[in-house]
Order: structure tokens, then sequence, then C-alpha cells
């Protein structure tokens, strides 16, 4: 960072964390509140939303001139993702009647998050520089990785969970999941209904937060190694210290990139995985 | 990593694309897909009977050849035997003429020999009887002596 005022890293990195958002800043000394209904993030919802449509478009492409014949490679690279997608939904998800929904979502899922995530794998400073520039603001906040908000995955799972509750009622009955809510996993004794209750819906949160805080916090982790390991090159003097910090930039850079390309996917998959199985397990009684 | 109402567009969000997913991405795919499992099926469906047909084609082109070959064989057989009869009967049909040739040649030798004995003897009876009549000219009367002349000529026969 060679801005007029060079920064602390510890300012180097809240900066980063800093959302574009609607909230106004904050008065000196004061932390913005960890839920707080009255702001939304525009650059998560610019990139999840842009991205998602570039997913679709993509998937679309590949759909709208498929043939039974020979595939192009394009085509075959859609049909691979589609196939895999599909085989795993015919595993989990026994009802052909919703897998019309879920296999496609699913699929949708998995290409759009490894794009977000994919994100991450941009010069840590390049656009929110841009952003800057552009708005002519040095202190303009832009977080490109829309996975490594946590709003956006618990937007995800909970999602997943409204999905859930729906095919919980659909295929089960307002009653028969009433039923099964109070009398699953322990048993039908009166005495237990509280206690069945109550797991049911201890369950049906931790399945949500660990889907959701799953990705994020991968993300999320991803995004800081990349912000240390630029702190560490932007640290760089003409001298042997100095052009080490820069050579070992390059290196852990690398190397965090290439290992990235792996967590990236990944989380995709499992959050697609996950997706999948929470919704099959909406499908089984217990 | 503070929550807010990002979460809801992000809900959103996530239903939409999967109900844009669903409806156009997915059905094309999906049977282009079918199709083609099904094209690849009937085609080693119809590879697989092009194989059984050509085994079976090949195997009714050596019993075929087999046939051509062994009535190949009868027809020369019978063609051997035809020329080895049609040889004999020529020999024998040439040893007949020959034999039929020889026999003409005989009795016409036969007949010129007994020509030329006959003349043979007439002469040598003419020539007999000439001297003799030089010699008997007188003795002999050719009338008288006729029926002697015509026993000798008789035992000379």
């Amino acid at each position: 960072m060679t801005t007029a005022h060079a920064k602390t890293p510890g300012e180097y990195i809240v900066h980063h964390l800093g959302h574009l958002n609607s909230s106004p800043p904050l008065p000196q000394g004061e932390k913005a509140k960890i839920v707080d209904w009255s702001v939304i993030n525009y650059d998560t919802l610019f990139f999840s939303i842009s991205l998602g449509l570039f997913t679709v478009f993509l998937l679309w492409l590949g759909a709208r001139k498929a043939t039974s014949g020979v595939p192009g490679r394009f085509q075959a690279c859609v049909e691979v993702l589609v196939e895999m997608v599909a085989n795993q939904a015919k595993g989990i998800i026994h009802s052909p009647e919703s897998r019309r929904y879920v296999a496609p979502l699913a699929l949708t899922v998995f290409v759009w998050i490894f794009f977000m995530n994919a994100m991450d794998l941009l010069p840590v400073d390049g656009l929110p520089l841009l952003w800057q520039v552009a708005t002519n603001d040095g202190h303009a906040s832009l977080r490109v990785v829309a996975t490594a908000d946590l709003s956006a995955t618990l937007g995800m799972s909970v999602g997943v969970l409204v999905l859930c509750l729906f095919y919980n009622v659909k295929i089960k009955g307002a009653a028969g999941w009433a039923h099964e809510l109070f009398t699953a996993p322990f048993g039908s004794h009166p005495v237990l209904w509280p206690v069945n209750f109550l797991m049911q819906i201890i369950e049906f949160l931790a399945k949500t937060v660990s889907h959701g805080m799953r990705l994020w916090g991968n993300m999320y982790a991803g995004e800081l190694v990349f912000m240390l390991i630029a702190l560490m090159g932007a640290s760089w003097t003409f001298s042997t210290t100095g052009a080490m910090l820069a050579f070992a930039h390059v290196v852990a850079g690398l190397a965090w990139a290439i290992f990235h390309i792996l967590i990236i996917t990944l989380q995709a998959f499992i959050f697609m995985m996950l997706t999948l199985v929470y919704i099959g397990q909406a499908h089984e009684g217990h | 990593m503070n929550i807010n109402a990002t979460l809801f567009f992000q809900i959103v969000v996530f239903v939409f694309l999967g109900v844009f997913t669903m409806k156009l991405v997915w059905p094309p795919i999906v049977k282009a897909l079918d199709e083609r499992a099904k094209k690849i099926a009937d085609g080693l469906a119809a590879a697989d009977k092009a194989k059984s047909d050509l085994a079976l084609a090949e195997k009714r082109a050596v019993e075929e050849l087999r046939k051509a070959r062994e009535s190949a064989g009868d027809i020369r057989a019978s063609a051997e035997r035809n020329a080895g009869q049609l040889a004999e009967d020529a020999r024998a049909e040439a040893a007949r003429i020959v034999e039929q040739a020889r026999q003409a040649a005989e009795a016409e030798a036969d007949a010129a020999a007994q020509r030329a004995r006959d003349e043979l003897r007439d002469q040598v009876a003419m020539l007999a009887i000439a001297g003799a009549e030089k010699i008997l000219r007188r003795e002999i009367n050719p009338q008288v002596h006729a029926e002697l002349l015509a026993n000798l000529k008789q035992e000379l026969q």
C-alpha cells in the first residue's frame, strides 16, 4: 500500500474486511452490531447476483445447444456437472418429484458457490483498488468474495432450511410432520415430547448454522490468509530482508492460491452435498 | 462478520437461481443425455447383431466353399471318368479299324496271291502244253487228249 499515509497492518485488514453497505459511517470507537437487519451489503449482493446470473447463463449456454449427438467440449463439461449432480441427487433423494427442483438447485448452487469462492483468487487488492479509483474515495470498501460474508452463506443455508421445512410438510403432511417433531428421535411417550421437540429444533438449528458457517469460515479464513500474504509483500524494501519478504509473498501467495483452488471446489461441493442431504432427510421419517 | 438483511436477499436469489436452472438448464441436458445413452445402447446392440450376422455369414461362406470344392471334385472325377471312357472307346475303335484294315489287306493279298498263282498255273500249264506240243506235236491230239490235259491242270492246282 503506497498511499499517502501508510496504513498499519491492522488498519489494512480492518479496511479490507469492511463491506460496501448501507450502514452510515460508525461514530469513532463504536462497534457495529453483530446482527443488524437494517443494513444491506451492496457488494455481496452485487457479486452474488451477477455471479449467479453468470452461472445460470453459462449453464444455459450449455443446455441451449444440447444435442444427443457428439457433444462439444463445453457441452460435455456442463453434461459432466449435470450427470455428477444427478447421480448424487438420485442416491440421496428418492422422490423423483422433489428431484425435479432440488437437483437443478444443487447444480446451480455448486457452480455458483464455486464462482463466488473463485473471486478469492483475484488479487486481494485488485477490485477494491479499482473501486476506490472509480469512486475517488481512498476509504471506499469493497469485498468481492460473497461467500466470505456470513449473511450470504447463512442466507443460502436458511434457504435450504426453508426447503427442508417445505418438503417435510409436503411429504409427511402437516400432521405427520408435527407428530414426528414430538415423537422422534426418543419415542412417543408424552413425557418425551418436550425433549423430542427440543432435539428437533436443535437439530434444525445446528444443521443450518453449521451449513452456512462452514462455507463462510473457510472462505473468510482463506481471504484473511491472502491479506496477510499481501501485507508481507506490502512491507518490502530495498534490503536483503525486504527482498526476502517480497520473495516470500510470491511463494506463499502462489502456494496458497493453488491450495485454495482445492478449497473453493471442495467447499462448493460440500455445500451442494449437504443441501442434498438435508433436503433428503426431510423426505425420510425418523 | 455481522449478519444483516443481505441474508434475506440471498435466500431469494438462492431459490430463484434454482428455479431458473430447473426450467431452462436441466431438462434439455438431461434429455440429451438420455437420448445419447439410448443411441449408444442401440448402437451397441446393432454392433452386436452385426457381429453375429458376420459370424453367421462367414460360417455360411465356409460351408458354400466346402460344397463348391466338393462339387468341383465330383465334376473333375466324372470328367476324368468320361475322358477315360472316351479314350478307351477311341482306342477300341482304332484297334477295330486297324484290325479291319489288316484283315482287308490280308484278304486282298491272299486274293492277289491266288490270282497270281492261278495265272502262273495257267501259264505253266500253257507252257507245259506248249512244250509238250512242241515235243509231241503229232502224238497228242488236243481233242483226244483234252480230258487228260484237264486232269493234269486239275492236279496242278
